[in-house]
């Protein structure tokens, strides 16, 4: 990027292993404010564990820094404030199930910025009705479908006002007819300037919609660049033998 | 002399109930105390052992081994008998209610390890990635959820902790049992034994009717 303030999210070396076993080998990523980035690759090439070092859900190597907004992710103090900044949303929604749809909205931000009730619920029902359920407000995450609840744990994430959002494969616990109107609410939150790290396969999502495409392989970032670039002319074989699978499924 | 005469004799039945009943109500003392003890520890030992650091975690697991398998009538023998030498003088109450406790805590905190456990890591993970404490983590998302699961094996836990009071009557506590067996020893006549024996029966099986309705209940949420 050619910004000239310094990156939203800084990744430096990132390394992660299970005992032998190295996961992700030095990862260095910069990501702007405002900047939607999808990250795709073949299953098991660290996408996931990529993005959840970036809110520490996933512990990695001493040696390698993470900043987001200049703080230092790492064990400690400073994590509650790094994760009440970072969004996140999850393949399998995991959203609370023994509270209401706007209760999971208002729990956050009542327990971690001290709003008040009220304020919470107001501001759970906007959200709820930016993402088209403000009828389901009032039921429990059970009783909606995949669709619905993935947008709620959408509206759960918003409710913290994050400077990122970080998606894991959001649509892909889906039926393929609920896909589209998830994709939709993520498609209109791109256009509000959130920076948004997106896992996905839906590569039809990433071209329309992502400012960069990064493609990652075996734990090691392959290549990244415009959607134009790594679909239209992408660089590495891997990258062409990547998309050819996919694209012709 | 009938069997009737000798078991189930009215009149001694009905002179010994006033001591049953003072009986009974120091068998609940002793049981709900040590029940609400027993809680209060198992929940700390449970969350402790959850976030604790290694060494902390490794000793809150002795702990829970040790007090499941000693023998209650042996600790509570201990904690009345043999800590006296060490200085520690308990009344009989305070004796029963601490044995009781310290084995209702760590069976208490393993019905907690096991409640928390089948909260699905989605759960904390999600807690996390919204910036909760640990403490609004327990408290607000796996707690509640846990007490679904916890609920059948914990009220079996404070029938065994209703039973067990009855050891209490070899430290020479005037709970429902000793009462039975002084009466007994007064009337030259088993009747206020049986009499005793009733009264735990009805005391309990209610609660034991109940885990298990609240089990075929919770089994069949799960499927
Ligand atoms: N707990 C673990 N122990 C050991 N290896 C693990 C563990 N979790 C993940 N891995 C390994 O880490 C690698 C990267 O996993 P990751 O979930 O980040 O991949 P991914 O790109 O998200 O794949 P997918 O598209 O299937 O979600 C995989 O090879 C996986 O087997
Ligand atoms: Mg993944």
């Amino acid at each position: 990027m050619t910004t000239q303030t310094a990156p939203l999210i800084s990744i430096r070396g990132l390394v992660k292993a299970y005992d032998a076993f190295t996961v992700l080998h030095g990862i260095d990523l910069d990501i702007a404010e405002g900047e939607v980035v999808c990250v795709i690759g073949p299953s098991g090439s660290g996408k996931s564990t990529l993005i959840r070092c970036i809110n520490h859900l996933e512990a990695f190597s001493p040696d390698s820094t993470i900043t987001v907004d200049g703080i230092r992710v790492e064990p400690g103090k400073a994590l509650a404030q790094v994760r009440a900044e970072v969004g996140m949303v999850f393949q399998s929604f995991n959203l609370f199930p023994h509270m209401s749809v706007v209760r999971n909205v208002m729990l956050a931000p009542m327990r971690v910025r001290g709003t008040s009730a009220a304020e919470a619920e107001r501001k759970a029902r906007e959200l709820l009705a930016r993402v088209g359920i403000a009828e389901q407000a009032d039921k429990f995450p059970g009783q909606l479908s995949g669709g619905q609840q993935q947008r709620v744990a959408i509206a759960r994430a918003l409710a913290m006002e994050p400077k990122v959002l970080l998606f894991d494969e959001p649509t892909s616990a889906l039926d393929p007819e609920m896909v589209g109107e998830v994709l939709d609410v993520m498609r209109q939150l791109a256009g509000t300037g959130v920076t948004m790290v997106v896992v996905t396969h839906e590569m039809g999502f990433a071209r329309q919609v992502a400012d960069r495409v990064i493609f990652m392989d075996g734990g090691r970032l392959v290549e990244a660049g415009t959607p134009q670039e790594i679909f239209d002319r992408p660089s590495h074989e891997r990258t062409r033998g990547f998309l050819r699978a996919v694209l012709n499924h | 002399m009938n069997l009737l005469n000798t078991f189930f004799n009215g009149p001694v039945l009905l002179a010994s109930l006033p001591q049953l009943l003072q009986g009974l109500l120091v068998t609940l003392q002793i049981g709900i105390t040590s029940i609400i003890c027993g809680l209060i520890g198992g929940l700390f030992l449970s969350v402790t052992r959850l976030y604790a650091p290694g060494f902390a975690r490794g000793l809150i697991r002795v702990y829970i081994d040790i007090f499941r398998s000693i023998p209650l009538l042996v600790l509570l023998i201990v904690v009345y008998y043999a800590l006296p030498f060490v200085g520690i003088r308990l009344s009989p109450f305070l004796s029963a209610v601490t044995a009781l406790s310290l084995v209702s805590a760590a069976y208490t905190a393993e019905i907690f390890r096991a409640g928390i456990e089948a909260i699905p890591k989605g759960q904390f993970e999600a807690s996390a990635a919204l910036g909760l404490s640990n403490r609004h983590t327990m408290v607000d998302v796996v707690l509640p959820q846990a007490i679904r699961i916890v609920i059948p094996p914990l009220t079996n836990n404070c029938i065994n902790v209703l039973k067990d009071t009855a050891l209490a009557s070899v430290v020479a506590m005037p709970d429902l049992l000793k009462q039975a067996t002084q009466a007994q020893a007064l009337s030259a006549n088993p009747t206020p034994l049986i009499g005793a024996a009733l009264i735990y029966v009805a005391l309990l099986w209610p609660m034991v009717a109940i885990v298990g309705r609240l089990e075929k209940h919770f089994s069949r949420g799960r499927s």
